[in-house]
């Protein structure tokens, strides 16, 4: 979607930007990689080290007993202490190198998570529509994993270095062209490299936009699994998966494909370059221009660069991957149209007044959804919002509760235009209950305090004004029992009443019910209405309503259609002037009439 | 935060939950390649390569160092030789690599396919399981389980385990030539292996222990992330957004220190094979020295055996590895047989009827209901709904209703008692046959991400654009879509949001009517509509339902005026049955009811 299907960024080398993601990583946690690299160097010295002890042993112990016909204890107990002694070093080495090697990748991970999941947090709600959620779950899972992998072989390939460039130079000091025909593996490695990145990295792409679309599949049907089942659906479904899956499976064997290739060449070089070197070596060495010893030596410091060059590799290979886990996860960090705070407060805990002024929004560019909506709320007076299905009435109280901004004009609490007030103010102030009810995996306590200090009692307090006290009391754990995610163990009513307590607890200056009490009881509802109203410090309260008992608690109504305020007033006066209006709310009572009239009719012919 | 610890630590264990049946690591390996064939496929071929490159990567060296030794070591360099033995050479570098190239593609491609077919198998049976099943895990988690668990099998399996095949050879060649020189020292090399074979086992169980953990926090950071993206609305209404990345970051910090456990256990147990080894040269050693002045092993025989332990060794190490990325898959596997191995508990019956079109009726027979660890919510609830009646349910919240309707859809089984269809019992109906005839309108209108016309046909796939348009006409719903920018084509969005709510509950009608069931259930499927919408709706219903069995659920008591009968449901038992007309009548429940709706619905 949008932010992923974005390969076409400027294209510099994969190697420039994958050395950018190891530096950033280095930059992060100095420490640790240093540690890592150290434990690193000490393992790649005690390697070399090991069979120089195995060779002193062999020279100064065991041939001289097998010369003598006797051996001298102290000398044998020390060659084994040494062999054993270079061993634990070598250990410690490996130790240090995977544990820290570990530990810094899964801190850059868990870093990388905490930074994405924030955003997630900060972006607004139409990003998040335009993000389907199995995408952002791969973005926070398998990209970040991509990203970080290179750190695991990473200290290793840099401590063993060490190794590379001893052996090299030790090659240049004992005969230059030599050390020439042998280096040319550098070169070759790097067009190798080059060649990889460039056939891998639109693979790694694809591979990876692919497992966000699997689990993209996933996590819609998986949402929608009742009505996947209550419409018998499940083999669709299943097909659905198994073809992304399927082109998943597809993408990963291109990968493989490359990455199947680039291993055992790259693992060949070097003694292919060993073999070049004795070549050249040997004519050399006939034409005079070297002794033979000294070839004997290049030759065997050549396969001492077998193995940094292939641990080289395993940091070169991760590259692509790496680079396209990072850009996915940087497009996510990158996004912006996050909400922009001023510094004004809405202190106080009085009702607050509240003003659309002119206001007008489109979730698209060319349509908009509101247009013009003006109208103002007293304080600590009651005003019902009433409409049509599909009216606006929900994107105004969104607007209202500032989870979305206008795109031309202003809402205004208390005067101040909400887009001045600093983070967190409008909702210290404004409690906003949406149409859709969501509940958090969490405690009944949990999803009404959402983590503010409230005392059981007020909990419960609130728990009763949305007549709610009853069930809660009676689960299993009451208060502490969880109600599973969006709570499933619940009744769709019960969650109703729960999201209503979470908005009644915090005393809001201003309440937005958007038909939030479409399964609570009318009664129930008047009572939650004058509960608060006539509350300690009262509250400011706009409601979405069809109900007429809902409506005639308010003091005003505001009457939309198609986005525009087409009258408001008091209820009566709009019963009898708008004909909209009376069509809407009276529609059950003619409904009845008309009903009724035919019953007699019915009987009149019977 | 405690929530999150809380929470990881019932993972699993909510009653009714996904569970996987006990299997030792072995057991788990062959299971899992049991369930993707194509692991198999082409396997002795593989097998082939992969010992031919490995021989290529042991011999290579060796004949490198032969070249030297020989074409150099005579003080004259024998050119032609090392000409020859190095183009030898090189040819065997290359079809080593070669072979490796092979090896590695039929690895990826059998690997990748069986993979394939293991999410595809999870992915399914997750939609087989009950309903509340589904409910014991959250979604990111479930997702987790066909996404990353599966991934963690891929490393294992493309290298892994012919890795441990090769070494097992390599092993046993090693052994067998260290015994060629001296039986003795090669009885000492394996005695000083032993306490770790005999370790080996326990260590692998921490490991896999560890891995598993790591598995199950990475469920729970998906679990935490999907719930703060489908929650976004309300986490921003309440500004609870810092509470909720507290609990993400510390669902992320405990995957973490999972994951750094993990690798903390691995880079202890690593090394000792270094270190036993170390050992074991060091014994061989001393011993050897002692056997050698005693006469029973000549220095060149004691050399050679040295260098033969590193080729014991080494397989031993690359065992160990292999098996610490065993642990990896087996976890990863662990998690999608838990889905798996967990039975649908409401499942598809084996040869059940297939019962033809047309009326339907109804009957449940003292049916009772629990859900899985709680009291009972139904209580010997027994009613028969006859063909082309309109039934509709109303009760306080909480009373029962949409667990009746669940039981109806075989959504659930009845705890006691039946529920029969056309006097066959539920459990032994077909389930394509079942959800032909009975279709459920859920209260939340859930859509799939893609255009209108296609969520509406989601039941009926074949239905053609027109057949959605002569339904959405037949429903009077036709001026609203006209009203909509592209019509049918509209974009619904995600989970339906780029629609309201109240445009959402007609969408799902429009699917469940053009399902053409015999039987519709609606679950408060209009409560967001307004009222002259619901009013034509229920109109439009009326007409072209004409026929069929409607059962409706809901708190606007306008439906059960229009209904034939009506059910009064109260704590789980039907209190009162019979005509709106009659029961308005006495006194009761519903007469309360319709009091209390005529009141809040009428102008005066
Ligand atoms: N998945 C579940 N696990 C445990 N208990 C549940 C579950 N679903 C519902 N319940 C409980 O069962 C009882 C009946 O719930 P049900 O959903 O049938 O009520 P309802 O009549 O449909 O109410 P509403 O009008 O609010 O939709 C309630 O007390 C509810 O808490
Ligand atoms: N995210 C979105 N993207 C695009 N269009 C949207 C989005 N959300 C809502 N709309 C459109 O905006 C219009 C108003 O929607 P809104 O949800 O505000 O209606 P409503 O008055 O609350 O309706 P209801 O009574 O059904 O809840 C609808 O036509 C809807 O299709
Ligand atoms: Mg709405
Ligand atoms: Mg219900």
């Amino acid at each position: 979607m949008p932010s992923n299907d974005s390969p076409a960024r400027p294209n510099r080398s994969v190697m420039a930007r994958g050395l950018r993601v190891i530096g950033t990583a280095i930059r992060a946690e100095p420490r640790i990689f240093t540690g890592a690299v150290l434990a690193s160097a000490v393992y790649g010295i005690m390697t070399v080290g090991s069979s120089w002890a195995l060779g002193r042993a062999t020279d100064d112990v065991v041939l001289p007993a097998f010369r003598d016909g006797r051996f001298h204890t102290g000398a044998l107990v020390g060659a084994a202490l040494l062999i054993v002694g270079v061993a634990v070093l070598k250990a410690a080495g490996v130790m240090g190198r995977r544990i820290l090697a570990g530990v810094m990748q899964y801190r850059m991970q868990a870093r990388s998570r905490r930074a994405v999941t924030r955003q997630y947090l900060r972006l607004p709600l139409a990003w998040h529509h335009r993000h389907p959620t199995g995408q952002l779950l791969s973005n926070a899972n398998s990209d970040v994993e991509a990203a970080w992998a290179p750190l695991a072989p990473l200290p290793m390939a840099v401590g063993v270095i060490v190794m590379l460039v001893t052996a090299a130079g030790a090659i240049l000091l004992i005969d230059p062209v030599l050390a020439v025909v042998g280096f040319l593996i550098f070169p070759a490695i790097a067009v190798l490299n080059l060649i990889y990145q460039r056939k891998l990295s639109p693979l790694a792409m694809r591979a990876q936009q692919l497992r966000a679309e699997v689990s993209e599949v996933a996590h819609e049907s998986f949402d929608g699994a009742l009505v996947v089942k209550t419409l018998g659906r499940e083999d669709a479904e299943a097909r659905r998966f198994q073809a992304r899956a399927d082109q998943l499976r597809d993408a990963n064997v291109a990968v493989g494909r490359v990455r199947g290739l680039f291993d055992p060449l790259l693992e060949a070089l070097p003694t292919i370059g060993v073999l070049a070197v004795l070549l050249v070596g040997a004519m050399r060495l006939e034409a005079g221009d070297v002794v033979a010893g000294d070839l004997i030596q290049v030759a065997y410091l050549f396969t001492l660069l077998a193995f940094p060059v292939r641990a080289l590799g395993w940091v070169l290979a991760e590259l692509p991957r790496s680079v396209v886990g990072w850009t996915r996860v940087q497009d996510v960090l990158d996004a912006t149209g996050s909400m922009e705070y001023g510094t004004a407060g809405l202190a106080g805990d009085s009702p607050a007044g509240v003003r659309a002024d002119g206001v007008t929004y489109g979730y698209l560019p060319d349509a908009s959804v509101l247009t013009d909506v003006n109208f103002a709320v007293e304080p600590g007076r009651t005003v019902a919002v009433v409409g049509p299905t599909g009216s606006g009435k929900s994107t105004l109280t969104l607007l209202l509760g500032r989870l979305i901004d206008p795109d031309d004009g202003a809402v205004r609490i208390d005067g101040t235009d909400v887009r001045e007030v600093a983070r967190g103010g409008v909702s210290d102030a404004v409690a906003l209950v949406l149409q859709q009810t969501f509940l958090f995996d969490d405690t009944v306590r949990g999803n009404i305090t959402l983590g503010w200090d409230i005392p059981d009692e007020t909990v419960w307090a609130a728990l009763r004004l949305a007549q709610a006290d009853g069930f809660v009391s009676a689960l299993p754990s009451g208060l502490d029992t969880r109600v599973g995610e969006r709570g499933t163990s619940l009744s769709g009513g019960q969650r109703q009443r729960i999201a209503l307590a979470r908005a009644v607890v915090r005393k809001p200056r201003l309440l937005i019910l958007d038909d939030a009490t479409s399964s609570v009881d009318p009664q129930v509802e008047k009572r939650i209405l004058h509960g608060l109203r006539e509350g300690a410090a009262g509250s400011t309260v706009i409601v979405v309503a069809y109900r007429m008992a809902t409506i005639a608690l308010a003091d005003e109504v505001v009457y939309l259609e198609h986005g525009r305020v087409t009258d408001q007033g008091p209820h009566e006066l709009l019963l009898a002037r708008c004909e909209g209006y009376r069509a809407l709310v009276t529609a059950y009572e003619r409904e009845e009439a008309e009903r009724a009239a035919l019953d007699t009719d019915e009987e009149i012919v019977a | 935060m405690t929530a999150v610890t809380e929470e990881t630590t019932t993972t699993g264990e909510r009653p009714g939950g996904l569970q996987a049946a006990e299997r030792t690591a072995f057991e788990t390996i062959r299971h899992g390649l049991r369930l993707s064939p194509e692991f198999r496929v082409g396997l002795a071929g593989t097998v082939c390569l992969a010992v031919l490159a490995t021989l290529g990567k042991v011999i290579v060296p060796i004949a490198v160092q032969q070249v030297i030794d020989r074409g150099l070591g005579g003080g004259v360099p024998d050119v032609p030789f090392i000409r020859n033995a190095t183009a030898l050479c090189a040819v065997a570098v290359l079809l080593t690599a070669l072979c490796g190239y092979l090896m590695n593609v039929r690895l990826y491609r059998s690997t990748e396919s069986g993979l394939a077919t293991l999410r595809g198998k999870g992915f399914r049976h997750v939609h087989d399981l009950s309903v509340l099943t589904q409910n014991t895990e959250r979604r990111g988690a479930l997702v987790s389980r066909v996404t990353s668990d599966v991934d963690q099998i891929s490393t294992f399996m493309q290298w892994g385990g012919l890795l441990v095949i090769v070494s097992l050879g390599q092993l046993i060649v090693a052994t067998v030539l260290m015994a060629v020189y001296s039986w003795q020292l090669t009885l000492l090399v394996w005695v000083c292996f032993l306490p770790l074979v005999i370790a080996l086992p326990r260590f692998q169980r921490l490991v896999a222990r560890a891995y598993i953990r790591v598995r199950e926090r990475t469920g729970d950071v998906l679990a935490g992330v999907s719930e703060s993206v489908v929650g976004s609305a309300v986490i921003r209404a309440y500004g609870s957004e810092d509470r909720t990345s507290a609990r993400i970051g510390a669902a992320v910090d405990e995957q973490r220190k999972a994951q750094t456990r993990a690798q903390q256990i691995i880079g202890f147990t690593f090394p000792i094979t270094e270190l036993v080894a170390a050992v074991a040269v060091a014994g061989v050693v001393v011993a050897g020295v002692a056997l050698g002045v005693s006469g029973s092993i000549t220095p060149g025989r004691l050399i050679a055996f040295l260098f033969l332990i590193t080729l014991f060794i080494s397989p031993l190490q690359t065992a160990t590895e292999v098996l610490n990325e065993a642990q990896n898959a087996i976890a990863g596997w662990r998690r999608i047989l838990g889905v798996l191995d967990t039975p649908a508990d409401v499942a598809d019956p084996e040869n059940g009827a297939t019962l033809p079109r047309g009326p339907i009726s109804v009957e449940f027979e003292n049916v009772g209901f629990a859900y899985p660890g709680g009291a009972p919510v139904l209580h010997d609830v027994a009613v028969e709904i006859g063909p082309r009646t309109r039934l509709a349910i109303v009760g306080e919240t909480g009373s029962g209703k949409t667990t009746f309707a669940k039981l109806l859809t075989r959504l659930m089984d009845p705890t006691s008692g039946r529920v029969l269809v056309d006097g066959v019992d539920l459990r032994n109906v077909r389930f394509s046959s079942l959800r032909e005839r009975i279709v459920m309108v859920p209260q939340d209108g859930f859509l799939f991400d893609s255009s209108l016309a296609d969520n509406i046909r989601f039941g009926r796939p074949s239905a053609t654009l027109d057949d959605v348009r002569l339904a959405v006409t037949e429903l009077g719903l036709s001026d609203w879509v006209e009203g909509l920018p592209a019509g049918l084509d509209t974009q619904v969005g995600q989970r339906g949001e780029s629609l309201s709510a109240g445009e959402r509950q007609l969408v799902a009608l429009a699917r469940a009517y053009l399902a053409d069931p015999d039987l519709l259930l609606l679950d408060e499927a209009t409560s967001a509509v307004d009222p002259a919408t619901e009013v034509r709706l229920a109109r439009a219903l009326d007409g072209v339902t004409r026929g069929r069995t409607a059962v409706s659920i809901a708190h606007r008591l306008s439906t059960a005026q229009a209904a034939d009968e009506v059910l009064v449901f109260e704590h789980g038992r039907i209190v009162q049955r019979g005509p709106h007309a009659v029961l308005v009548e006495e006194p009761g429940v519903y007469a309360d009811l319709y009091a209390s709706w005529t009141s809040a619905t009428h102008s005066s």
